[in-house]
């Protein structure tokens, strides 16, 4: 498959205001290597914290990245103006209350993407641009002239969806667009999400923290913890055979829809909490919390390694526990 | 938005209706009277009272001064023989309404691109340096930096005019310590307003956009600041227009402001009144221009 971006060693740190210098530094995503293939859904997991959020946002440098490349259709993007990438990356905010301006009508939140690339000559072909993108998000196109605040929390993530289409992107990061909406409004935005993919030939980054979703809609999953990926892999692999111990927390955690195998199945329940992103733990960031951890866990970071076939892992004892 | 509208304007009505009844009721309840000064017979103060209605009932007295005030009289001043009240305002409202709108003017189109431009230098230098300079001159009152520059300008520098001569020249430095103040305070305002807009998701969703960093600040940004900066406009463009007694006093300006305090301290009644009234109408007048403009910037508050 056509790799269309390759993230290699993505970092961001922010500088905290007020702490001690040399503990200053937010490590909320360290080193992160993953590539994304045309047409995929790559799926990224992870706690609250674990920094996939950031990642999205530096992968689109709506963050800045502190180090490493990101290599988009062959480009580094890093260095470059990002203003023509903008028309080939979008994103999907989580919150759909907080993402839209409120003092804008919904054809302006979407027409003003089309303004700014240039995508429309004339304004009855603005208009009917605009039009058409509010259908294909299954919004009424008289809507376009109110205001976010006229609508529920699922049509503002179809205006949120609608205005990210209206570039015609290649690359969407979705960064968890339906936790912030109802169970029944959350597979209507899925479907769609999935039925645009294949109308348009999109490839989605899909954050998210509820694992049925992710396993749902992506074809691999990566792993979060801490700023890391601990482990990448196809969803029915990492589904079936998870290698990392912190993976295998996250799967137990999914209950089944039967109450006999729910009773059965054990929970593996993790000790403690995440760790302070502003001392993140020597050697591997999940040591402080793995019930397997051995010297070497706490004095070396063990490098995220490709154990079959794009199965990739971070653990010094991937396989072996 | 016309319910919306017809209800601000009966609410302002009424503030009006009450702001009249009170001004009339608490003067009368002020001891003292107009006469009090002047040594006279109580037959001569009977006979005055008399010309002057003031024998009349408390109520009757109220309703014929509403209904004076209706048709546009507003009675005349008892310290300026024969000269009416509605007429003193006439000649003295226009130079405090042109300084405060001019003050207005100045302390807007500093303030705002100041505070906007503090808040997108969020921490830096330049943000330092601005709050510095405004928290320490926020705490300076208008007629001591009014003073400071009297003193620069007219005795040392001696580049502008020390007496009034209705010259445009004359408006400068009554201007200059009239917007001190306002100045550091928006300039507050749109800085605090626009860090916290600049931290909303949309925000990051106009960058998203594609936008140039100067239009998502100054399109998707300030505008979306703007609801503490025009609430803090209104009830100031009142009290500016009003004309403030120290400034005015300071650079002998012929504004309203002034003449007001003198009618006090000389107990002109329908002077105090009428200046009142006046005054009290302006306000509750920009409270609701403020309202409908809110209106205007802020789709959402239509729907109340």
């Amino acid at each position: 498959m056509e790799k269309l971006l390759e993230i290699s060693h993505l970092k961001k740190h922010f500088i905290i205001k007020g702490e001690k210098a040399g503990h200053n530094r937010l490590r909320a995503v360290e080193d992160v290597s993953f590539d994304i293939y045309k047409g995929e859904t790559l799926g990224l997991v992870g706690e609250s914290g674990s920094g996939k959020t950031t990642a999205g946002r530096t992968l689109l440098r709506l963050y800045e990245p502190s180090g490493g490349s990101i290599i988009y259709d062959g480009k580094d993007i890093t260095k470059v103006p990002i203003q023509p990438y903008r028309r080939k990356m979008q994103y999907i905010f989580q919150d759909p209350y907080a993402s839209l301006n409120p003092r804008m009508t919904v054809g302006d939140i979407v027409g003003e993407a089309i303004d700014i690339h240039k995508l429309c000559s004339s304004k009855a072909d603005r208009s009917e641009r605009i039009e058409h993108l509010l259908e294909q998000v299954g919004l009424n196109s008289e809507q376009a002239t109110r205001y976010p605040h006229e609508f529920s929390g699922g049509q503002r993530q179809r205006i949120g969806i609608a205005r990210a289409l209206a570039v015609e992107p290649e690359f969407i990061v979705c960064d968890e667009p339906v936790s912030a909406l109802d169970v029944s409004i959350q597979a209507q935005i899925i479907n769609m999400l999935e039925k645009l993919q294949q109308d348009m030939g999109l490839t989605y980054l899909f954050i998210a923290h509820d694992l049925a979703v992710v396993k749902h809609i992506s074809q691999r999953i990566g792993v979060m913890y801490l700023g890391h990926i601990v482990e990448l892999a196809e969803t029915k692999e990492l589904h079936a055979q998870p290698l990392h111990p912190y993976t295998r927390a996250l799967l137990s955690a999914i209950p089944a829809f039967d109450p006999e195998v729910n009773k059965a199945r054990r929970r593996i329940i993790l000790e403690g909490e995440i760790p302070n992103p502003l001392t993140p733990p020597k050697g591997c960031v999940f040591s402080t919390r793995c019930p397997y951890a051995k010297e070497i866990c706490q004095q070396e970071v063990p490098a995220l390694k490709d154990l079959s076939c794009g199965h990739q892992v971070a653990c010094h004892f991937a396989g072996e526990i | 938005m016309l319910k919306y509208g017809i209800k601000r304007v009966f609410a302002a009505i009424l503030a009006v209706i009450i702001l009249i009844t009170a001004t009339f009721f608490l003067m009368h309840m002020v001891p003292g009277s107009p006469f009090l000064s002047e040594r006279m017979t109580d037959k001569v103060k009977a006979n005055l009272e008399k010309k002057y209605g003031l024998d009349k009932p408390l109520t009757t007295q109220y309703l014929i001064y509403v209904d004076n005030l209706l048709q546009g009289d507003m009675g005349t001043s008892l310290q300026k023989k024969g000269r009416s009240v509605v007429g003193i305002i006439e000649e003295k409202f226009p130079y405090s309404a042109k300084l405060g709108a001019f003050a207005i003017i100045l302390a807007l189109s500093v303030g705002i691109p100041l505070g906007a431009i503090a808040a997108i230098n969020h921490e830096k230098l330049i943000d330092r340096l601005v709050m510095l300079f405004t928290t320490i001159f926020i705490s300076v009152p208008g007629f001591v930096f009014g003073t400071l520059l009297l003193v620069i300008f007219c005795a040392i520098l001696k580049i502008a005019p020390a007496t009034w001569t209705d010259s445009p020249a004359n408006y400068v430095l009554p201007v200059i310590s009239l917007s001190f103040y306002p100045i550091c305070y928006i300039t507050k305002l749109t800085r605090s307003s626009m860090l916290e807009t600049l931290g909303q998701d949309y925000i990051k969703t106009a960058h998203a956009k594609g936008l140039s960093a100067f239009k998502v600040h100054f399109k998707h940004a300030l505008k979306n600041s703007a609801i503490p900066v025009i609430s803090y406009v209104g009830p100031l463009t009142a009290f500016l227009f009003s004309g403030t007694f120290a400034v005015e006093k300071l650079f002998s300006v012929p504004g309203l402001g002034r003449f007001f305090v003198d009618s006090v301290s000389n107990r002109d009644y329908p002077v105090i009144m009428g200046t009142t009234i006046f005054l009290g109408c302006l306000m509750v007048m920009m409270n609701l221009i403020v309202d409908f403009v809110y209106g205007m910037v802020d789709p959402r508050i239509k729907l109340r």
